[in-house]
């Protein structure tokens, strides 16, 4: 692989050195994600983790295990920072965003560590770009505290069934709210706009679903401006996982295959909306 | 001053339509300047236009199957016309499938070229669509002002990387920055480069080839210049763009000569038309 010669002279300094013989199969999944200019990137031997989060009320992460890398060597346990993700995707499409059939662009990212740039090599049909971006002190991330234990509800759905809906939510309500119950309607999505109430039924006997696991009727209302960014994993995805908690919190977890039908996830966690209630 | 022309073969007049549609892309208002053997479209490199600078050729032969001119008078055989090249794009594109089109210099409220065609329609009886595009006749005082740019004493030849390749970079580079440096040297490398205080791009191209000596190269041929060395240019990647957004043709040839920190010259060369264009640099 070409590329493998770029970081050579300097692999004792690097702390992290990626590669992807398509970089497409990290920057379609980092395009889910992109409703905020910065990310933080948190890799560790498992693999990289890019989380965004906006306004303390929605964080979205998308996961690259290290399997799909065909490269990823790290030095500490753990390595973040911060970055411009729309910087970072401009100089992962540098060579164009829509690919020609039979090409793929070969990349690289190597990072020394605090406080240097994270640099990336890119080649495309012999043509090498390299990129250096500025990296800053990664912020702390919210623990959204969304465990297992306390999932009271959790349906997966085929992404297909949710796509439809999701282009057609009326954006002039200011909230989606989703109900969930072991009975009628079990799965439902409404939205209260200028053109009136829009319900959206899945039924737990749908094709479909895929899975029904609902112990409690629960409706939660969440901002639409939180949940709308969530449309663009939703197009990558095939499958969609949809949890609420004891709190209301709700977990999206989509499930993403890439050219080479490798998994990878993004997640999406958000609080619900104040007046938010449980019947 | 009479021009006339008329086109017959629909090659002919596709390519010539391609060409006006590039020079639409290129610039908003231009000359063109009409001689019995040539057309060209020009725009002298102004302050006003940002110093950029075009220089369009075509030999009237490869495209017209009639063409007659009487240029200002004997001794000046040309005709210079100042006009809005999309008003003539716009005009040609809506007879493509005429038998014949005829472009006449023709004096209406104002003076203008006027395109006119024949389009076949379902009835015997055929369709006569009229364009006419108002053009300012040039005094023959200003002609100083249109003619062809020197070769610069460039520092650097070389071929071009495919255009597409070009673009598809530049296009993400003006995402990132408003300035880029183009650099080559006489060893086939080219890069573009961008820097800002958020990032640092640079793509390197390889093996692109010089063009030898005496095919365009400089007349002083300096043999001493390292060919190692990399003559640079910063532009206004906006210029830049505008340039590549035009071309829907590949060319045979594409190059660019390189003036260090002055203009770049870029010159695309097709069959029959040869494009160049130029652009200043910026501190």
């Amino acid at each position: 692989m070409p590329l493998s010669t770029q970081c050579q002279d300097d692999d004792k300094k690097y702390v992290l050195v990626a590669s992807l013989d398509n970089a497409r199969n990290l920057s379609n999944i980092l395009k889910a994600i992109t409703f905020k200019d910065h990310a933080i990137f948190t890799a560790t031997s498992n693999g990289l983790q890019v989380t965004v989060e906006y306004c303390k009320t929605l964080q979205a992460s998308a996961f690259i295990q290290t399997e799909i890398f065909q490269e990823f060597t790290i030095k500490e346990d753990l390595v973040a920072f911060q970055i411009n993700l729309t910087v970072l995707l401009d100089c992962l499409n540098i060579f164009g965003g829509s690919p020609v059939a039979g090409t793929s662009t070969a990349l690289q990212m190597c990072y020394k560590g605090y406080g240097y740039p994270l640099t990336l090599y890119l080649e495309e049909g012999g043509v090498v770009t390299v990129c250096k971006i500025k990296t800053q002190e990664p912020e702390e991330l919210i623990d959204f505290d969304f465990c297992s234990t306390n999932v009271i509800n959790q349906v997966i759905l085929q992404s297909e069934s949710l796509k439809e809906a999701f282009s057609e939510l009326d954006m002039t309500s200011e909230v989606l709210t989703i109900t969930m119950s072991p009975s009628r309607p079990y799965f439902r999505l409404s939205t209260f706009g200028n053109s009136g109430n829009a319900h959206y039924d899945y039924s737990k006997d749908s094709d479909m679903m895929e899975m029904f696991r609902c112990t409690k009727t629960q409706t939660n209302r969440y901002k639409m401006s939180l949940l709308k960014p969530s449309t663009k994993a939703l197009a990558l995805s095939c499958k969609v996982s949809v949890r609420t908690d004891n709190r209301g919190f709700l977990s999206l977890q989509y499930l993403i295959r890439n050219d080479d039908g490798q998994h990878s996830y993004v997640d999406f966690f958000c609080c619900p909306d104040e007046e938010g209630e449980e019947e | 001053m009479r021009f006339r022309g008329k086109i017959v073969d629909v090659a002919c007049l596709n390519h010539f339509t391609r060409v006006v549609t590039t020079i639409s892309k290129l610039t908003k208002t231009c000359v063109l300047r009409l001689n019995p053997d040539k057309l060209f479209f020009v725009l002298s490199g102004k302050v006003a236009n940002g110093g950029v600078g075009m220089w369009c050729e075509l030999s009237q032969a490869n495209f017209f199957d009639e063409y007659q001119m009487e240029g200002f008078n004997p001794e000046n055989n040309e005709i210079c016309l100042e006009v809005a090249p999309e008003n003539l794009s716009r005009a040609l594109k809506t007879v493509q499938n005429a038998k014949s089109v005829k472009v006449k210099l023709t004096k209406k409220h104002c003076p203008c070229l006027t395109v006119s065609a024949e389009l076949p329609t379902m009835s015997s009886i055929s369709r006569v669509v009229t364009h006419d595009v108002p053009v300012d006749v040039i005094p023959t005082r200003l002609w100083h002002e249109l003619k062809e740019p020197s070769m610069p004493d460039f520092d650097v030849s070389i071929y071009l990387p495919p255009l597409k390749t070009i673009k598809n970079v530049v296009d993400r580079m003006k995402n990132l920055s408003n300035f880029l440096v183009i650099e080559a040297n006489m060893n086939g490398k080219m890069n573009l480069k961008i820097e800002t205080d958020l990032v640092s791009v640079s793509t390197h191209f390889r093996d692109l080839g010089n063009p030898p000596s005496g095919d365009g190269a400089s007349q002083d041929g300096s043999p001493t210049r390292d060919p190692h060395s990399m003559a640079e240019v910063r532009v206004d990647i906006r210029k830049l763009q505008q340039f590549l957004v035009g071309q829907q043709v590949n060319p045979s040839k594409s190059m660019c000569n390189i003036v260090h920190q002055s203009v770049v010259h870029l010159i695309l060369l097709h069959e029959d038309v040869s494009l160049q264009y130029f652009i200043p640099s910026v501190a």
